[in-house]
């Protein structure tokens, strides 16, 4: 960490921040049900869902590092897609 | 990425939805001032930024100064064609210790972009109330029991206040429709001068429901027209998100904590009418029906 004149942050440091620890559920999604659309990429708090694309079929992927397991993303799915299942600690 | 993973707000909180959607309509080319608040606390600690985009932690009343100055500094610069100046501020911010600032920014009409981000009490120093939380509402300040039954006041019409300075465009949004917040950012700055955006934002943790729910309560909010969703361009509404079929206020009130003791406390009656009274004004006002 470099000390800097008024308190200077560099960009996105909170990357080191694994929130993923957090986490006591987390969303399964399922990739045949998804449709793509991005709600749950819009919606969740902690920017933590990536759209991919793949061919021609488009569906969401989660980065368990930083997902909380809030459940918005489940609650928002128009396919019914997203389970919240508990977290697994290896 | 504009606003980062790892942040550390509560699960669910409403706030990063409304930033980063914001963020991504303006195509991050923003310039951000955010006074103290829970958007600041947990994305701007020292080491732990959680911003791709400038930005300034300014104090909890004075983020419409620091944004005149930053929008003044760029004029003078010949810089003002590098980005948006944008403030997020939290309701107690905006409404309460900082409407005076607000209200010469508004009144300089100064080239920024202020975005209120309404979730209706001051949260990060625990749920007290502000002039934004609803009528009836228990917080840390307006404890429901024997003596008061919540929030004894109405709300400040911050919508109102903003008009009432001459502010070229003047809007509202909420978190449940991250579609209608991401079009109105972009609108807003087509205009010159102040835009005010005032988005409701409905917290888990100081509102007392299940984080999972969040978005839907925003919609219920909506939905009851207890929070009308509006748009008025040089003081002349514009366009509003109607509501198809109104559903009476206690389909939002049941599903909070903070307004559980309502349908229990000997006042709870009468404030659920006056609630209801206050949805029915918004829908006449605004034609929501
Ligand atoms: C002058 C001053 N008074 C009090 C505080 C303590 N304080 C920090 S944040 C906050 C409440 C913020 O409320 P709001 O603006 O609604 O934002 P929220 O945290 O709810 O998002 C208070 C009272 C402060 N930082 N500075
Ligand atoms: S559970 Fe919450 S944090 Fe995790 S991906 Fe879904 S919306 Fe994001
Ligand atoms: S208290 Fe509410 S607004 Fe503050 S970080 Fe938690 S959920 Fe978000
Ligand atoms: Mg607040």
């Amino acid at each position: 960490m470099r000390i800097s004149l008024g308190a200077v942050s560099r960009p996105l440091e909170s990357l080191n921040d694994k929130t993923g620890t957090w986490a006591v559920m987390v969303p399964r999604i399922d990739r045949e049900r998804c449709i793509g659309c991005g709600e749950c990429y819009m919606f969740c708090p902690d920017c933590c869902i990536e759209m991919v694309q793949e061919d021609r079929k488009r569906y969401a992927v989660v980065d368990y590092d930083y997902c909380k397991g809030c459940g918005i993303c489940s609650e928002v799915c128009p396919a019914n897609a997203i389970e919240m299942v508990e977290k697994v600690i290896e | 990425m504009f606003f980062g993973k790892g942040h550390s707000a509560c699960y669910g909180c409403p706030l990063p939805i409304a930033v980063r959607n914001v963020l991504e309509a303006l195509d991050g080319r923003c310039f951000v001032v955010n006074p103290t608040g829970c958007l600041e606390v947990t994305s701007s600690q020292y080491g732990r930024s959680a911003w791709g985009v400038p930005y300034i932690h300014s104090t909890f009343e004075n983020a419409p100064s620091v944004a005149s100055g930053i929008s003044y500094a760029l004029e003078v610069l010949g810089r003002e064609n590098e980005g948006y100046v944008v403030v997020f501020a939290g309701d107690g911010a905006t409404a309460d210790i900082g409407v005076g600032y607000l209200s010469s920014m508004l009144h300089r009409n100064d080239n920024v972009l202020y975005i209120c981000l309404d979730n209706e009490a001051y949260q990060n120093t625990g749920n007290q109330q502000s002039s934004q939380t609803f009528l009836g509402a228990s917080t840390t300040t307006t404890p429901a029991g024997r003596v008061i039954p919540g929030k004894t006041l109405r709300r400040k019409d911050m919508i109102a206040f903003a008009l009432a300075h001459g502010t070229p465009y003047v809007a509202t949004s909420s978190i449940a429709f991250p579609r209608d917040l991401r079009r109105k950012a972009k609108r807003a700055v087509e205009f010159v001068g102040s835009k005010y955006i005032h988005v409701h934002c409905p917290c888990p943790t100081g509102w007392h429901f299940d984080p999972s729910k969040t978005v839907e309560v925003a919609r219920l909010a909506y939905e009851t027209a207890l929070f009308p969703i509006v748009e008025f361009e040089y003081g002349r509404l514009v366009r509003v998100k109607k509501i198809k079929r109104r559903k009476p206020v206690e389909e939002y009130l049941k599903v909070q904590g903070r307004f559980r003791h309502l349908f229990k406390h000997p006042e709870g009656g009468r404030i659920i009418s006056e609630l209801q009274r206050i949805a029915n004004e918004n829908a006449m006002r605004f034609g929501l029906d």
